[in-house]
């Protein structure tokens, strides 16, 4: 495999709920929830934001941080749960608002939190079958959740954008074996016209994400004949604090692997984001060398996992962006009746 | 060119005239006009109106034959002029350029705008088309936001202050207290404005004028005519008006109206006067910003000073420089394509002495300043008593 | 607003494109196809602004225009463009009490209002608090 990451950008909303405000409003009991979520606060989108400005923004900092002609990227590929339309691509926004438009193709993908790692899959693909020069992922999301639903301590907004290319000067780093694990797993959906998900409740545990998060990186350490001594660092798909820590015990890797990029604790499940927003935290701090294991998971289910190993090229325009955590640490509090307002939980 | 000459004037009552249609109130208005002067509707060549959006407000489009029929004048010429809120001053251009010209002698100079039949919201968002619709309105533009543009950006350069602002609406609700014919008759304090509620701050609620529904007619002759049909004829000494970009980005400055000292200036030249001349003035105080604004363009104190010869009194019925003593768009209302007509017929009515509580005494000279939108169009009048 | 009239503008409206007169090195935004200056002599190219500037003015809309009634209270302003051009636009992730007129700000991607619940998104630039390094530019 020839392919790696030459950019990738980030984007979080700067509106914060605490566990506190949400748990207040419904009696709940906020140390419980978390201590059983490993959750503080979540991320809320402002009254103007949806998934495709999120993902507008994330685009243009990798179109910044790979520093290319944003004409030579020919797909772009949305990947979310929350796309601000039905019919009509998200994807053909991104590609507008950041200058590639008209010679590329591009398409929206859904495939609960894990659409934008699928999106990096396609781009690998075709940037390896020199259908293109780079293509474009993105992953996304502005995430619902019934009012008093469990989900509504973590269902989040945020979206990364990760530029995949051809190893070269560029590369950031490479793309060293993909592996997917997907079964039919309905652990979690939303019909057609229903403003929020339904879920299984502990059914999304045991057979869904743990058994394809699981089966996934096993898969790929077998096919890279690797172990996870081999890698510095660990990103599981963070719909809480637990699973993915959970995850790692069950495949032997470290606390210390993972947690350099644990964000979920400070922003929540930024579904379609989540996986991608860790793994450009683990980037932000990496050094040539480094080698990271990612494992998305989506509901419905799949799990895609990637072996990357920094290059030089971390080394260039790092300073052309905000880092993950600086978006971490840019947060305005609001209220629940604020939060009611931007959810648009409000009827007129 | 001829010497010309304002021989009637009449108007509607101003206010939520929930009864009365927008045909009846410009038939109304040129009824009491003619009756004024006595000019029996056979002589009448020609009718400007001004009207800003008849479309919008009632949709009804092509008003000037409504009007022309309704008012029995077929088949003289009859034509509808827009320029936003500025759309009675420049009608009264147009039709003060008709007489000048010699093409007509007796000219109807006309303005109504019928703003009640919509909700509130339709008929300010109809005012926003005053702006431009793809930079300005399509980013949550509303005509209070781009006034307060200017309020804040006069307040950071010359220390302009709320309470300055405050005082041009005390003033013009108690000179309405005066007039008969204004929508709000009631005093107010500084104080009341200060805590009404914000509209688009620094501006509130008292600081912006109403929506109203009314009518306005002159009636101009050549002057040497003039005295077949009054005893007081008032003289159309000057004319100015000038445009400006549409939209307030576009301008050079946020805190004058370029339109407004082009047309001042063009009006001045014409009138061989200039601003000290002037006995009183009706401006376009649509929002108490725009007054301060207007006095400064106008000459009548210097750049920036508008709010504190305002609170000085210098702009008070019986002040240096009275401004506005109809009550001004603020207390005797703003239907907005009537306005500059019905600022003609205050100028005039005062210059005849006939001004009964709110007269301004000796009063030779007055000057009428109208705008369009925020400052794309203005047109500036000056009268003589003319005798 | 018609679709066409959104669509038209899109590039205007997403990535701030205006024009700059190649005679007198004027830039325009939003575009225009004649140079106030030059006008017949004038040749205007489009030209993409970088969407960093300061506040010239601003207010504090409480009474909204019609679809931007979930935005209220939203901070409108005009804001001078490094290039050259001033602009109308809101200030968003703001505390309306904080801004101040010289503020520096940069442009953002941002949902500007919808035609209805199920008519078309209109997207396009707003303007927020500067952050360094630029998140746009």
């Amino acid at each position: 495999m020839d392919v790696g990451i030459v950019g990738y950008g980030v984007y979080i909303p700067q509106y914060r709920i605490k566990v506190e405000e949400i748990a207040k409003v419904w009696g709940a009991d906020p140390e419980q929830i978390k201590r059983g979520l490993m959750v503080e606060e979540k991320s809320v989108p402002g009254p103007d934001e949806d998934t495709a400005t999120i993902a507008v923004e994330a685009a243009r900092a990798a179109v910044r941080r790979a520093n290319i002609d944003p004409r030579e990227i020919g797909a772009i590929y949305v990947g979310s749960e929350s796309h601000p339309y039905a019919v009509k691509p998200t994807a053909t926004i991104v590609a507008e608002a950041v200058g590639a438009t008209p010679d590329l193709t591009a398409a929206d993908y859904e495939f609960a939190c894990k659409a934008g790692t699928a999106g990096i899959q396609t781009c690998m693909g075709m940037v390896e079958a020199g259908m293109i020069e780079y293509g474009m992922a993105v992953g996304a999301d502005t995430a619902q959740s019934a009012p008093g639903d469990a989900l509504e301590y973590t269902a989040a907004a945020g979206g990364a954008a990760f530029i995949v290319g051809r190893n070269g000067k560029r590369t950031i780093a490479s793309i060293d074996g993909t592996y997917s694990y997907t079964t039919d797993t309905p652990d979690f959906w939303r019909r057609e016209m229903r403003p929020y998900p339904k879920h299984g409740g502990r059914f999304t545990g045991e057979p869904a994400y743990f058994r394809h998060i699981i089966s996934a990186a096993k898969g790929l350490l077998q096919q890279l004949k690797l172990t996870p001594e081999d890698f510095t660092y660990a990103v599981f798909h963070q719909p809480n604090g637990k699973f993915p820590l959970k995850a790692a015990k069950i495949l032997g890797f470290s606390k210390e692997q993972v947690l350099p990029g644990l964000v979920v604790t400070k922003i929540g499940n930024t579904y379609s984001g989540s996986t991608l927003i860790g793994l450009a935290l683990i980037l932000d701090n990496a050094r040539p060398g480094d080698r990271i294991l990612a494992v998305s998971y989506g509901s419905g289910a799949g799990s895609d996992a990637f072996s990357l190993t920094v290059q030089d090229g971390i080394n260039n325009n790092g300073d052309a962006t905000l880092k993950v955590m600086d978006y971490v640490n840019r947060k305005e509090y609001i209220d629940y009746g604020t939060y009611a307002k931007l959810r648009r939980l409000l009827v007129r | 060119m001829r010497e010309v000459a304002i021989v009637g004037v009449g108007l509607t009552k101003f206010g939520e005239l929930w009864e009365t249609s927008l045909r009846q109130l410009i038939v109304e208005a040129g009824l009491r006009a003619l009756e004024d002067c006595g000019v029996d509707g056979k002589e009448i060549d020609a009718m400007y109106v001004g009207n800003m959006s008849a479309g919008q407000f009632v949709r009804q489009e092509h008003i000037s034959s409504l009007i022309a029929d309704h008012a029995g004048l077929v088949p003289i010429p009859c034509t509808r002029v827009e320029a936003a809120c500025a759309s009675g001053g420049v009608a009264l251009r147009q039709a003060f350029i008709a007489v000048a010209s010699g093409i007509h002698d007796i000219v109807v100079a006309g303005g109504v705008e019928k703003m009640t039949d919509t909700l509130t919201g339709q008929t300010t968002g109809a005012l926003a088309t005053a702006a431009d619709q793809e930079w300005e309105a399509y980013i949550g533009s509303t005509f209070p936001a781009l006034y307060a543009l200017m309020a804040r950006r006069h307040m950071h350069e010359y220390g302009t202050t709320e309470e300055q602002m405050a005082e041009v609406a005390v003033k013009n609700h108690h000179n309405a207290c005066l007039n008969p014919y204004a929508q709000y008759r009631r005093e107010i304090t500084v104080e009341d404005v200060l805590n009404s509620p914000p509209v688009t701050l620094p501006l509130k609620l008292l600081d912006c004028s109403p929506i109203t529904d009314g009518g306005a007619c002159v009636i101009l002759a050549p002057a040497d005519r003039a005295r077949e049909f009054t005893d007081t004829p008032i003289i159309i000494k000057g004319t100015g008006q000038a445009s400006d970009a549409l939209s307030l980005h576009d301008r050079s400055t946020l805190t004058s109206l370029r339109a407004a000292v082009h047309a001042a200036d063009e009006a001045y030249k014409m009138a061989g006067i200039g601003p000290k001349d002037i006995d009183l003035a009706e401006v376009h105080d649509c929002f108490t910003i725009a007054e301060i604004m207007a006095i400064e363009d106008l000459g009548f104190c210097k750049k920036g000073e508008g709010g504190k010869i305002t609170e000085e009194g210098e702009t008070a019925l019986d002040g240096r420089i009275p401004i506005n003593t109809s009550g001004g768009l603020k207390g005797k209302g703003h239907p907005v394509g009537a306005t500059g007509i019905a600022q003609t017929v205050e100028i005039v009515t005062q210059l005849r002495g006939e001004a009964g509580k709110r007269q301004v005494s000796g009063a030779e000279i007055g000057l009428a300043h109208n705008i369009g939108g925020s400052g794309g169009t203005c047109v500036v009048h000056i009268f003589q008593r003319g005798d | 607003m018609a679709v066409p009239r959104f669509w038209r503008e899109i590039p205007n409206r997403y990535n701030l494109i205006g024009t700059k007169c190649g005679n007198c090195n004027t830039v325009f935004f939003p575009p225009r196809s004649v140079c106030p200056k030059c006008r017949r002599m004038g040749k205007l190219e489009p030209y993409k602004l970088r969407g960093r500037g300061k506040i010239v003015s601003y207010c504090t809309v409480h009474v909204p225009a019609d679809g931007f009634e979930d935005a209220v209270p939203y901070v409108l302003a005009i804001v001078e463009l490094e290039e050259g051009p001033r602009i109308t636009a809101q200030i968003t992730d703001c505390n309306p009490d904080s801004v101040k007129i010289g503020d520096e700000v940069e442009v953002t991607f941002r949902q500007i209002r919808e035609e209805s619940q199920d008519g078309l998104i209109y997207y396009g630039y707003k303007f927020k608090p500067v952050s360094n390094p630029p998140s746009e530019g």
